[in-house]
């Protein structure tokens, strides 16, 4: 019954559809709710055809995704848990890509970097995932700031919030002092989210998720978002070449990158991360060429990675979950009880590598197509398209075929055939690549045609499976039949696999742990010097931090007057109280029984409360009264049954703590002096005043603040004292009882 | 304690000051007072009661745990609060009023109920910390 799930991402499915023939006529969808108009935040979502083709993405392979879990994880204690996790991503990434509001944005995606936690760390109780998790989200969170940043800046510099209304000051994106800022924080936030060099390397950890997470986060759809980001501000920046140009380096880097590191990995899902990694590359790589075809190919590719990508990672489950190993070097012969996953497998491979009539040709197509007309040097951007695809061919033939083909070790022992959803679900989505290869035409009117000419006055170029005896077909046949070389000639194993890793030392991944390693020492260095457990110890760093500022403040600027007459004025009876608040210190400081000491504190409190009588404030003096009262008590009761009093510190110790309190109470008479001769501010003070009886109908100020002006604070107030009263009693009750130890 | 004269006054006492405290908490809205050191007045009745009589006798008279009057009073409170938004519609905590005078209590508002939950939430809290403390040592 754990099917009913699916039915969620598939009603959604269906539900974005209906808005598919009204975008790809042009029309753009608004749902507009205000949430904080006054700061600009508003829910203001927006349903654009690039917004709408993720949307299809998220759904669709999402409702795969359901449908394959319901079988993969059958009988999982927490398979419910896994579905919530699973539906707040599905949520939070519709919401990241039609959001139109960039903060609503930063929010969504944030959210996608904490369901991406938690599904990583599902298996919470290996410590590989945890780490992993961890490093996902440091990284991931990381992004999230910088996105935040962006946000927050582009708004100030446009003055907007609005994606779509940012359009109108192009400027500030092309050429303003603070263009530099948006860059780094843009590409801060989408580089890392989607895993491109040096940030990539949380994705390879990542695969410690569930499969059915890692096909659907981390390669089908949230390491998308970055890519998603990109496109969406590529008409903001259209005027700015150091965009494209930024896109192009790190693209390129990290498709070469992922694209090698594929040959030295053994583990399937390994290989799938690197060649995802390899494939984000591709597509930043194509973004940043900067033409119309390039991004046409850039779309494209995303919806062919998407339905090959996903099905291989299905594939590699399902022969996860039956075979009980992912090891590359142990798989082979699975055709023979596996035979229809084998075909899913293949097609996907196909596709993968770029073979015709797959649509992964038509996307191969468009790449070289774009990298011929790029605009710099076309010569280099082709050859760094091909060797990447080369290798990418190898990747997708070692996960779909290899396990498949050749004979079945016996090592494997019997393998017992999956339940018909762990095999149709891969099957789906590779027919779904088959179809759209045969029928280029669906790719174009469904998606290409009808996505935004994101830079003006460029054609998408035409989609085809034979566009005739060119150079494209040439680079595409050099491609595949290199890819099949490799792919036969070179054999993963363990100890290239360990070679690779030696020179991991340098990698950017132990570089990054290195630095959360001396961050995780010093804070707990700092952590032990300065919250060592004795509250003896926070309270004197607290006022000898205070003594300092006060000093600072009063040495750079003494402004301290004490006037004889006002001392003059002082009634016997005031003299009379002050000197018996001086006793009563001098008294709690010398006596030699904690009983007499709270005592004296107790006079010292009750003395208060005469001064504020004195001085006109008897809410002050009937709340400090009893309080007075009640710490007396409680204080009498904790310290009943203690130990008789102990002189527990030495000599140069009590000195200390009688330096640190008379230089710190002497300090806080003097800023108390300063302040009592500066005009205090009387705006506030006022407006109570004055309005206490008009707006709250209370002749108490005081009290008319505590219910009604500042009622919000009470209420918080109480709601800590309560929580305070709740930790007080499950300290001193809940402790075991005797049967229980 | 074993005080014949303590036991005496304080059980005399106990129903005075819990009533003082109502007072005091009535005339905030006027005069010096409120929820926050009516609730004080009524746990030091309390716990002056305890100090005589011992705990238990005190527990009897309060039938419920002590600590149930933190809920109950922040529920009072966070009614108060949100009162205005369900009847007249306006933002939380808007001070609700009724017209006319009311004998001894005088204008009743949605401030008073406030004010009431403070009081119960604070006696609560005072009762919880210090029956709770002088329980376990």
């Amino acid at each position: 019954m754990t099917w009913f799930a699916s039915l969620l991402p598939i009603s959604l499915f269906i539900y974005f559809s209906t808005f598919a023939k009204g975008v790809m006529n042009g029309e753009i969808f608004n749902f507009f709710t205000s949430w904080v108009p006054s700061l600009g935040i508003n829910l203001d979502f927006r349903l654009d055809n690039l917004a709408l083709l993720f949307t299809l993405l998220i759904t669709g392979i999402g409702s795969i995704v359901f449908l394959y879990t319901s079988q993969y994880l059958k009988g999982h204690p927490k398979l419910m848990r896994f579905y919530v996790f699973l539906s707040v991503f599905m949520g939070a990434m519709i919401g990241l890509v039609t959001s139109n509001n960039i903060l609503t944005l930063f929010i969504f995606w944030e959210l996608t970097s904490i369901s991406s936690f938690f599904l990583i760390s599902f298996n919470n109780t290996e410590k590989a995932s945890r780490k992993s998790a961890i490093i996902a989200l440091t990284i991931t969170g990381l992004g999230g700031l910088a996105l935040l940043a962006f946000g927050v800046l582009a708004g100030q510099m446009t003055g907007t919030y609005s994606i779509s209304e940012m359009l109108q000051s192009p400027e500030a994106f092309a050429s303003h002092e603070y263009t530099g800022y948006l860059l780094l924080f843009l590409f801060l936030a989408t580089f890392t989210k989607s895993a491109q060099f040096p940030f990539h390397f949380w994705l390879p950890g990542a695969m410690k998720a569930p499969t059915p997470v890692s096909t659907y986060l981390h390669s089908a759809t949230m390491v998308k978002a970055g890519i998603y980001l990109l496109l969406r501000f590529t008409p903001h920046f259209e005027a700015n070449p150091q965009y494209f140009n930024i896109m192009l380096i790190v693209g390129g880097v990290t498709m070469l990158y992922a694209a090698i590191n594929t040959l030295f990995k053994t583990d399937l899902k390994g290989i799938l991360a690197y060649s995802t990694i390899g494939a984000l590359g591709i597509i930043v790589f194509l973004i940043g060429i900067g033409t119309s075809a390039s991004i046409t190919a850039a779309i494209v590719f995303i919806v062919v990675h998407a339905l090959y990508k996903a099905s291989l990672f299905l594939v590699t489950g399902t022969i996860d979950h039956q075979a009980g190993t992912r090891d590359i070097t142990q798989l082979a012969g699975l055709r023979k009880v596996l035979l229809p996953l084998s075909i899913a497998g293949i097609i996907a491979a196909l596709s993968s590598g770029g073979f015709p009539p797959t649509v992964g040709f038509l996307g191969k197509d468009l790449i070289y197509e774009a990298t011929l007309h790029g605009s710099i040097s076309p010569a280099l951007l082709t050859t760094l398209a091909v060797i990447t695809n080369i290798f990418m061919v190898f990747a997708g033939l070692l996960v779909g075929v290899k396990p498949f083909t050749g004979k079945l070790p016996e090592a494997l022992g019997p393998i017992k055939k999956p339940h018909f959803i762990l095999w149709f679900m891969p099957m789906i989505l590779a027919a779904l690549s088959l179809l759209f290869g045969l029928f280029p035409s669906m790719v174009q009117s469904l998606f290409t045609n009808n996505i935004t000419p994101l830079l003006t006055g460029e054609n998408s170029p035409h989609l085809a499976i034979w566009h005739g005896f060119n150079l494209i077909l040439l680079l595409s046949g050099i491609t595949l039949v290199f890819g099949l070389g490799l792919y036969f000639l070179w054999k993963p194993s363990h100890q290239k696999e360990d070679a690779i890793a030696k020179i991991e030392g340098y990698a950017p991944k132990a570089i990054a742990l290195q630095f959360a390693n001396l961050f995780q020492k010093t804070s707990y260095f700092l952590t032990r010097t300065f919250q060592n457990g004795y509250l003896r110890r926070y309270v004197m760093i607290i006022l000898v931090l205070l003594t300092i500022v006060f000093g600072i403040h009063i040495f750079i600027n003494p402004r301290i007057f004490l006037s004889l007459t006002e001392i003059k004025s002082l009634n016997w009876n005031e003299i009379v109280v002050l000197l018996m608040m001086l006793i009563s210190i001098l008294f709690t400081v010398f006596t030699k029984s904690r009983l007499t000491a709270i005592a004296g504190m107790g006079v010292l409190g009750y003395t208060m409360c005469l001064i504020f009588i004195f001085y006109g404030a008897p809410d002050l003096a009937m709340t400090q009264f009893s309080i007075d009262t009640l710490t007396v008590i409680l204080f009498v009761l904790v310290l009943y049954r203690l130990p008789k009093y102990l002189n527990l510190s030495n000599k140069t110790n009590r000195i200390r703590d009688a330096i640190v309190a008379t230089s710190f109470g002497t300090f806080l008479a003097f800023t108390i002096i300063e302040i009592m001769n500066e005009n205090p501010v009387k705006g506030v003070t006022q407006y109570y005043a004055e309005n206490a009886y008009t707006l709250a109908k209370g002749k108490n100020v005081v009290n008319v603040i505590l219910v009604d002006f500042r009622g919000f604070d009470t209420m918080i107030e109480i709601s800590v004292l309560a929580i305070a009263a709740i930790g007080v009693f499950g300290l001193l009750k809940l402790y075991l009882k005797k049967h229980e130890k | 304690m074993n005080s014949l004269i303590l036991n005496t006054i304080s059980k005399t006492l106990l129903p005075l000051l819990v009533l003082f405290s109502v007072f005091v908490l009535l005339r905030g809205h006027y005069l010096p007072g409120g929820g926050f050191v009516g609730g004080l007045i009524a746990a030091i009745a309390f716990i002056l009661h305890a100090f005589a009589n011992g705990l238990n006798e005190t527990k009897k008279i309060l039938r419920i745990h002590p600590g149930f009057l933190i809920p109950i009073g922040l529920l009072i409170a966070t009614l108060s609060a949100i009162a205005p938004m369900i009847i007249t519609g306006e933002p939380l905590m808007t001070g609700l009023w009724y017209e006319k005078d009311i004998p001894i209590l005088g204008k009743i508002g949605s401030a008073l109920f406030f004010d009431a939950g403070v009081y119960f939430v604070v006696v609560g809290i005072c009762l919880t910390i210090i029956f709770t403390i002088s329980e376990s040592v």
